[in-house]
């Protein structure tokens, strides 16, 4: 199982690049001409009042939706053109908001599935169960063991994964997530219905994801999470950008604090 | 994990041993002919339920393959004289490469509109057989299909035909074990618990549900190449939209996303026309019945409706304070 | 010219038969987005009832039409409370069977309570056929194409410009927010079947005098009208009447020219068409709809 090479953007190092990206639905301009980039190896975070289009620019990163005008490049690649599945390939993973694993799996599928554009057996693999196929199928176990490790779930491998409590199914997503090998994971809503303690853990757990050198992006309401774990913050409202910077400039910024106070 | 697979051991063991009882110490010829036609169907069955239960890709066409399986070999080995054994992998190919082509487009349907266009793609595949007269006979069937054999073995004997199936049977359910227990599997699994998540780790769903769509049809053409050396006649009348309607009906009552399951509603179907010969009016009648009750009730399938009830039960039973 | 001309009649008469079946299926979809699988058989219902009713017992035709529909409408109703209300899991593959068992269920009563043979019916008035431009039109086919455009039309109205209609089309947008506006679903899907069996009904009636009715004519009448209501754009009762004109008189024109045996495969692969290039059908307004 190897990772495929990523050239690096020639235009600025940046990982992930978007550009102008505009999204349309009927008549309602879901997101608006947005652009920013993304440096490798950070924690981004992405905050805005709710319908500001967060999930949606999430749908857009990972080929769920088709931009209607704008670009995304990551790693300098054009992702318009890729399917979801291809996009996943390249790098990208991302979690859920409503966590969605795979129910009637064990959390060890799920995270096996997670590892699924890493692999190559196929039907023919399936029904020959060659040398090749077990070595692979081997391994690719003990990987997800080991992540189920990092993540602290070992104890549920085996346990249906609808079965996990929820503060630990949305760890699950992760592990899955992870399983992919990604450069970039996004996180939408992580903390949601996690208690403080939960809440904690998730930032540390966070931390250690982001040592191994995976860049994040994520979605999330908790301010103290989404301030403190951040190196950046981007800020959105009813479609457009409105700010970008460092936590401490975010929490200064005044059209924020407008954003999230005027309205509803 | 090893006790899933001494589990599996012991399962395929049984069926085997059933099989070979049955096949050796039935005497009586007519049981035994059922007998084979319950595996032909189940060989419908557990392609159909590979593409319905795991992948959730409903097909109300079905017979075509199956039809299309039967009248290749009829034809190559029939009017053509060439070996069956050869019309074998004729059909099988015709079928995957069929399902290949139509499933393409269609698969990237959803829901209902997935439902019709299999339901056109069948019916369009039955007008054929029933127009084409010089190659297939047309309404009133092919005949002159060459019984099967394969060196000194004679496949004649109900006997033979018997082991010929099951043995078939018995390569599928490992073949689709196999299947459902590799990467693939999990893959077609996750698709089953969600389309949407499963697209979003990295799964190329289109893909899959193609092969596993072309493997169902293959399936389905080896069933039609075993009814054809076996009945010797066929007819369009048995691969129109009833049959198709069969086949959902066995994977739906057996129990999407179970191997046994298909078994054990092809089992039923085939079972029920003969338990009805009394009722021959009301054999319709009772198998919409059948149909529509399992689907509002047990929408899960019988056996797995049966499972629920019994862990359900036990669960009440052994519940802790 | 004068047998393309009789194509065209046949085919309009033909069309329309398919209109009348595709309005009642479209109807259905646009007010509870079922699709009923089931429908070719309250098309038959329609058809032997009026044969019983009329024929055998000799009640006056308007007696007769009405009892017809009425039979109809009472079977729908069943079939909603039964078959679909109490229906644990509303996924489209179960409905699907859910509707297909019923049509074999309503298949074999119909072969118990009517038998096996087919049924002719007098023509509705006595008239001799008309001869247009040197092709004959039986005048049948006017009560036909008359019923066509009055059904279609009359549910069309109902739809768009009464409250109930409007209410009708409102739970199958959005069940919940129309719950909530106080719009009795269930009462709204109870009305919307009586009114697609129905139709079925009445387009089994109208077809009864130039087709030879019998219990399992239902299948192949309801499928092409689903290819019927499909090319229109299902959901849009023009669209289906449309749908059903068309594919009438192409199935007509290509029995004609080509090969009639070819015949009944033409509606099958005019929804293969419309489900790959244009699923919503060639007149829906907007795009179609993904269950």
């Amino acid at each position: 199982m190897t990772i495929q090479d990523h050239d690096d953007s020639r235009a600025s190092g940046s990982l992930l690049e978007v550009r102008e990206l505009t999204k349309r639905f009927g008549g309602v301009v879901a997101q608006d001409k947005i652009s920013f980039s993304i440096e490798p190896g950070i924690v981004c975070g992405l905050i805005g009042p709710n319908g500001a289009g967060k999930t949606t620019l999430f749908n857009m990163i990972t080929g769920i939706y088709q931009p209607d005008a704008g670009q995304v490049l990551f790693n300098g690649k054009d992702t318009r053109k890729m399917a979801v599945h291809q996009i996943v390939g390249a790098g990208i993973a991302r979690t859920f908001q409503h966590v969605e694993l795979f129910g009637s799996m064990t959390l060890l599928e799920n995270v096996l599935v997670g590892m699924h554009v890493r692999t190559r057996a196929g039907f023919w693999g399936a029904v020959t169960r060659l040398p090749w196929v077990k070595t692979e199928e081997q391994e690719a176990r003990k990987k997800a063991l080991q992540l189920l490790d990092f993540t602290g779930l070992s104890d549920w491998a085996d346990k249906p994964a609808g079965d996990l409590p929820v503060g630990r199914q949305k760890t699950a997503e992760i592990a899955r997530a992870l399983a992919s090998d990604p450069r970039l994971l996004l996180l939408d809503e992580p903390a949601a219905g996690l208690n403080a303690v939960e809440t904690e853990q998730l930032g540390r757990l966070i931390a250690q994801v982001k040592d191994r050198g995976v860049t994040m992006m994520l979605v999330e309401h908790d301010m103290s999470l989404a301030m403190g774990i951040s190196d950046n913050v981007i800020v959105l409202d009813q479609g457009k950008k409105l700010a970008q910077g460092t936590p401490r400039e975010i929490q200064n910024n005044e059209t924020v604090m407008a954003a999230y106070l005027g309205q509803g | 994990m090893a006790q899933n697979t001494k589990k599996l051991w012991i399962e395929h063991s049984l069926f085997l041993a059933v099989v070979l009882v049955a096949g050796l110490f039935l005497e009586n010829a007519y049981y035994l002919q059922i007998l084979t036609f319950i595996g032909i169907n189940t060989l419908l069955a557990l392609g159909l339920n590979m593409l319905m239960g795991y992948a959730g890709q409903v097909s109300l066409g079905h017979a075509a393959f199956y039809g299309i399986g039967a009248y290749t070999t009829a034809i190559l080995s029939g009017t053509f004289g060439i070996s069956p054994w050869l019309a074998l992998v004729a059909a099988t190919g015709a079928a995957v490469f069929i399902a290949f082509v139509v499933g393409l487009p269609t698969l990237k349907l959803s829901g209902y509109y997935l439902g019709m266009g299999t339901l056109g793609f069948g019916m369009i595949v039955n007008i054929l057989f029933r127009e084409w007269a010089p190659v297939t006979g047309g309404a009133s069937g092919f005949v002159g299909i060459p019984p099967l054999a394969a060196g000194p073995v004679n496949f004649m004997s109900g006997r033979a035909y018997f082991f010929l199936v099951w043995g078939v049977v018995l390569a599928a359910i490992l073949i689709c074990r196999r299947i459902l227990a590799s990467r693939m599997g999990r893959a077609l699994r996750s698709i089953h618990d969600g389309e949407n998540a499963s697209l979003a780790v990295g799964v190329n769903t289109h893909a899959l549900k193609l092969q596993i769509f072309m493997f169902s049809a293959g399936l389905g053409a080896v069933a039609g190449f075993l009814y054809a050396h076996f009945v010797l006649f066929i007819s369009p009348g048995s691969f129109g939209f009833m049959a198709s309607v069969k086949m959902v009906t066995m994977v739906v009552i057996g129990g999407m996303a179970s191997v046994w399951g298909a078994l054990f509603g092809a089992a039923l179907l085939t079972l029920l026309p003969e338990v009805l010969h009394g009722f021959a009016e009301y054999e319709m009648v009772v198998f919409g019945l059948i149909l529509m009750g399992v689907m509002i009730f047990l929408p899960q399938g019988l056996t797995k409706g049966f499972m629920d009830l019994i862990s359900k039960r036990r669960r009440r039973d052994h519940s802790r304070p | 010219m004068q047998e393309l001309t009789q194509y065209l009649f046949s085919g309009i008469t033909t069309g329309a038969i398919y209109a009348v079946i595709a309005v009642g299926l479209s109807m259905l979809y646009a007010s509870t987005e079922l699709i009923n699988f089931a429908h070719g058989e309250f098309v038959m219902v329609g058809a032997m009832a009026l044969v019983t009713l009329w024929v055998h017992l000799g009640l006056p035709l308007p007696v007769a039409i009405l009892g017809a529909i009425a039979l109809g409408c009472t079977i729908g109703l069943l079939f909603e409370r039964f078959a679909i209300r109490t229906a644990r899991s509303p996924q489209p593959i179960v409905l699907i069977i859910i509707t297909v068992g019923a049509s074999i269920f309503l298949r074999g009563l119909g072969m118990i309570t009517w038998g096996k043979d087919p049924f002719g019916v007098p023509s509705f008035s006595s008239h001799d056929s008309i001869e247009i431009l040197g092709a004959a039109l039986v005048a049948q086919s006017f009560w036909i194409v008359g019923a066509a455009i009055l059904l279609a039309g009359g549910i069309h109205f109902f739809l768009k410009q009464t409250l109930t209609g409007k209410a009708m089309v409102a739970c199958a947008v959005n069940r919940k927010a129309a719950w909530l506006t106080g719009i009795p679903s269930e009462t709204m899907a109870v009305l919307a079947f009586a009114i697609s069996t129905g139709c079925g009904a009445v387009a089994g009636i109208f077809i009864a005098p130039i087709t030879m009715s019998s219990y399992d004519m239902g299948t192949i009448l309801g499928l092409k009208g689903f290819c019927a209501a499909m090319i229109g754009g299902i959901g849009s009762l023009w669209g289906a009447f449309a749908g059903g004109i068309l594919l009438g008189v192409l199935e007509s024109m290509g029995a004609g020219l080509i090969s009639s045996g070819l015949k009944d495969a033409i509606a099958f692969i005019l929804l293969l068409l419309i489900l790959y290039i244009r699923p919503g059908g060639l007149f829906a307004a907007k795009e179609a709809k993904r269950f």
